[in-house]
């Protein structure tokens, strides 16, 4: 043990690290927890939003021929459902987890740039509230969350819709970027001492691969839906006009380049909770730690390699159908070393059945049978007939709710206790579980069948007599069954914040640092900064371990090491908490909102973000307050 | 059932149909062998399900370790393996049936995808047999038909389950994909590329027919429409050609030859109208005429002010044009 002498004062300490309180506290928090809450509880407001319109969407097509939404409706409806489960749940509510998650995890105070990270929420909630408060004036996109032009662009799609919709992408790259650069400087350099890259956290892997992606993918979506949509649509530029010489292809390629790769972004991180959880309630160290970390790497890279395979109904040279098959196939060889190691882990564990560990075994069920049907839309002569049908869209559901949502709903039960400090309940978990299970499957399952008896996705309705009444009918009652699940996890998550079970810091007794922290953490993170020692570092014997002094507690001081070993580096002093960052995101979406109107709000944006970067990079000496 | 990959008709779906069965017993087993054993780790005796409080961590022995290496690395290579006899199997598959090639003597159709609607040219080195009609396809069996694919507009997507699988038709690229029907049948095909309001209501139906029947009909269509027989129908010409209907449709062997619209030289031969949404009934043609964004809420077919009194007449003419 560290003699009491060296122990930090943890008032000055709170005080250092602390907000200010009110509300220009609550809105120049640039601290880590605070920022993760607020993308976590945004992104599952628009769970919420998304989901609404996927029951919509399943009304209508309860039965033929369907008065209850319009051509016009239904087609907003479903780009709004995709738009906004990719761009402002799933990618947002993984970057939440890990911005809350990942300094807890490495063992330090806050993320690398702490107000870069308040801008990147600050942008992301405008994107949201640029969208649907647009959506009020009947601005909506109906070109699908791919937009594929011509369709929209400026002929085929009059109107502000799809100028929303492309700008909307652009303030959540922004975000995206944001924390990418922020998780992975936190990453490699902020570990406690003694964590090289071989001890780190599978969940801090997970989130170091799908950071890396984030910055090489999002480039491309931003040229995709900025630089050739936005400006052909507003600036009448003819990137992918045919009549003019561009080409729609160039579009769809560059489109997709980003856009498998976000699959990846979205379902890496689920990854890491997966790993999470099953090394916690098998109380042993994962197995196959290496093969693990390489998967996911081999993941990240491959990810990049198969974005044609959403293309292979444009008509590819036969070399070139050949090499994306084997490259999408390749995709499973990664996923299933990753698989085999969860089970071989199980099988060598002992296992508690918590409410998480339910949700895992959800994940393992429905995502593979979602690579399952990957690997048959990898094969050109299956794809060309499954492609753009309700199969595609079973194979998505299952990979992305299977892949990624589950995981996360068990890691939101796995790390709820530290979120809050009180534990959710654990027979009302499986509960949510069990309904949620059956639902997806009972939603998803028969659109399989639909997909090979010929019913195509996008359509808002479909005339009687071509066999396709049944399962849409099973499908629209899984809904439901969906729904009622959903509202039992919020009950159950709502209810627990107030009458949880306490749970102090470590109420799985896991093997990963977040769980010294106090429960919820204080805003320093841990009174001393941790040294690690092993792989597992809260499964060491508590004799081996040791702590970090020497940091000044009346400032912000955080510990930079380096980047293999973790070896102690230098101090860096992080700058106040600040309003700068959201005053730069509001001057910002200002003129972005405003410039699919007319030009001179680019002008406007510049000038807006200009003096907010001012103000934000204005030289003033760090926070110290009196020891 | 007549749009479905498993009512297959021709060499390519019936390979396709026969690929997707070995991919999904196959991938379906492999799928219940996980599931077991994630299930049967349950079953591991030495584990207590309710265990409370935890107990610390455990490492397990290393016989154990060694022993699951093993197996995760064979489950591995056996992954590779698989995977790599599936590439194969489909790359193989896919150089036949999905190739942008069509084998010599095929027939050759051109398909121009339009919001939202179908128009197809049959192609000839003769130039009097090249003839334009609308959403309704006829190809003798056994013979392969090439379709040579474009689009007017946005991108839509050429696609017969029974027949063959899909092929995006792109403005700007022509992109070619071959089909055969082993035997005489209907068979429906829909737009599977988003293209905007009513995708949905975007059919077609390829109709299979023995070679005398496909040359009887291939040889009416070249044949200019049928003069009107009757006063009935005569007046509902005469309407035709003085009201809007001429500046979108053509009607070969009188002045309307517009061709913004499907040709409707030998309409009252087909199936359906409004690209598959309904079948071509006198009815359904009077409502559609009189109301067309009624039944297709969107559509590009302008709403002809037609006087009650000259609907009937209209509508014997246009289904006199077998």
């Amino acid at each position: 043990m560290t003699p009491v002498a060296e122990r930090a004062d943890v008032d000055v300490l709170r005080r250092t690290w602390g907000s200010k309180p009110g509300l220009i506290g609550w809105l120049s928090s640039t601290h880590h927890q605070q920022i993760g809450r607020r993308y976590i509880c945004t992104a599952f407001i628009f769970l919420l939003i998304g989901g609404v319109e996927a029951l919509l969407m399943r009304l209508q097509l309860a039965k033929p021929e369907n008065t209850f939404l319009t051509a016009v409706r239904y087609n907003q409806i479903f780009t709004l459902h995709g738009t906004t489960m990719m761009f402002l749940f799933a990618v947002p509510v993984m970057e939440g987890m890990g911005i809350y998650l990942v300094p807890l995890m490495v063992g330090t105070r806050n993320v690398a740039f702490p107000r870069l990270n308040a801008f990147g929420y600050w942008m992301y909630l405008a994107g949201g509230l640029f969208l649907y408060g647009c959506a009020f004036f009947n601005m909506i996109p109906d070109a699908g969350w791919f937009a594929y032009p011509p369709l929209s662009g400026p002929q085929f799609s009059p109107g502000k819709g799809v100028d929303v919709w492309a700008q909307m992408i652009t303030f959540t790259e922004i975000s995206a970027l944001c924390v990418a650069v922020e998780l992975v400087v936190t990453i490699l350099k902020m570990r406690a001492p003694g964590m090289s890259l071989n001890r780190m956290p599978m969940f801090c892997w997970s989130m170091l691969v799908q950071s890396f992606m984030i910055i090489f993918a999002m480039p491309a979506v931003m040229i995709a839906s900025t630089v050739f949509l936005l400006n052909d649509r507003t600036l009448g530029t003819h990137f992918v006009n045919p009549a003019e010489g561009g080409d729609p292809l160039l579009y769809q390629h560059v489109f997709w380049f980003f856009g498998h790769p976000e699959v990846y972004i979205i379902f890496l991180p689920a990854l890491g909770m997966v790993s999470s959880i099953v090394e916690t309630f098998t109380r042993r160290k994962i197995f196959g730690y290496p093969a693990l970390v390489l998967s996911l790497v081999g993941n990240g890279f491959i990810a990049f390699g198969l974005w044609v395979h959403h293309m292979f109904a444009t008509g590819l040279p036969q070399i070139g159908e050949a090499y994306f098959t084997a490259a999408s196939m390749m995709i499973a060889i990664t996923s299933g070393v990753q698989i085999f190691c969860w089970l071989a882990t199980l099988w060598s564990g002992r296992l508690k059945g918590t409410a998480a560990v339910h949700f895992v075994f959800g994940f393992i069920f429905i995502f593979v049978m979602g690579g399952m049907t990957g690997v048959m839309l990898a094969s050109i002569p299956l794809d060309l007939q499954g492609h753009d049908t309700f199969f595609v869209v079973a194979h998505f559901h299952y990979v992305l709710i299977g892949g990624a949502l589950f995981p996360l709903f068990g890691g939101f039960h796995y790390w709820f206790p530290k979120f809050t400090g009180r534990r959710m309940d654990e027979a009302l978990g499986k509960l949510s579980f069990w309904i949620l299970f059956i639902g997806f499957n009972v939603t998803f399952f028969p659109m399989h069948w639909l997909g090979m008896i010929g019913m195509p996705r996008r359509v808002y309705t479909y005339i009687a007599g071509r066999g396709w009444e049944n399962a849409n009918v099973i499908a629209t009652v899984g809904a439901f069954v969906i729904l009622i699940g959903g509202l039992v996890f919020i009950a159950n998550a709502l209810r627990s914040l107030s009458v949880g079970a306490k749970a102090g810091n470590d109420p799985w007794e896991a093997s990963t640092l977040e769980w010294e922290a106090e429960s919820p953490p204080a805003p320093y993170n841990f009174p001393n900064l941790p040294v690690v020692t092993s792989r597992t570092p809260l499964w060491t014997p508590e004799s081996e371990r040791a702590i970090v002094v020497g940091l000044r507690e009346d400032r912000r001081e955080i510990l930079i090491t380096n980047v293999l070993e973790a070896a102690p580096h230098h101090r860096s002093v992080q700058p106040r908490s600040s309003l700068w960052p959201m005053l730069t995101a509001l001057g910002l979406a200002i003129g972005l909102a405003g410039s699919i109107f007319a030009f001179y709000w680019y002008y406007v944006a510049s000038v807006l973000g200009m003096i907010g970067l001012i103000g934000w990079f204005w030289p003033e000496r760090p926070i110290e307050v009196d020891p | 059932m007549n749009q479905s990959m498993w009512h297959a008709s021709g060499s390519n779906a019936l390979e396709v149909r026969e690929l997707a069965v070995f991919f999904g017993l196959l991938l379906g087993a492999i799928f219940l062998v996980v599931i077991g054993i994630a299930l049967l780790s349950l079953t591991r005796r030495h584990r207590g399900i309710q265990q409370e409080p935890l107990e610390g961590s455990h490492v397990p022995s290393f016989e154990t370790e060694s022993r699951l290496r093993i197996v995760v690395s064979v489950a591995t290579a056996l992954t590779v393996l698989i995977l790599l006899g599936l590439t194969v199997v489909s790359v193989s598959v896919g150089r036949t049936v999905s190739a942008s090639t069509a084998p010599p003597g095929s027939l050759p159709i051109e398909v121009t995808g339009a919001q939202w609607w179908w128009k197809i040219r049959y192609t000839n080195d003769d130039p009097r047999r090249i003839f334009a009609t609308a959403n309704e396809i006829h190809i003798p069996v056994g013979r392969p038909v090439a379709i040579r694919g474009g689009s007017d507009d946005v991108i839509h997507s050429f696609w017969v389950p029974s027949l063959q699988g899909k092929r995006d038709l792109i403005p700007g690229h022509t992109t070619v994909e071959w089909l055969q029907a082993d035997k005489p049948g209907e068979y429906r095909g829909q737009c599977a590329e988003f293209c905007g309001l009513q995708h949905a209501h975007m059919a077609f139906w390829v109709v299979a027919e023995t070679p005398d029947q496909f040359n009887a009909w291939f040889d009416h269509q070249l044949q200019p429409a049928a003069e009107p027989a009757d006063d009935q129908t005569k007046r509902g010409q005469d309407i035709f050609l003085k009201s809007g209907c001429v500046l979108c449709h053509a009607i070969r062997g009188t002045n309307a030859g517009a061709q913004i619209g499907p040709d409707l030289t030998h309409f009252g031969g087909r199936k359906t109208i409004a690209a598959g949404t309904l079948p071509n009934t006198k009815g359904n043609l009077a409502g559609w005429i009189a109301d067309p964004q009624n039944i297709k809420p969107g559509t590009h077919m302008a709403t002809v002010p037609i006087q009650p009194a000259e609907m009937q007449p209209l509508i014997d003419y246009l289904e006199s044009l077998k």
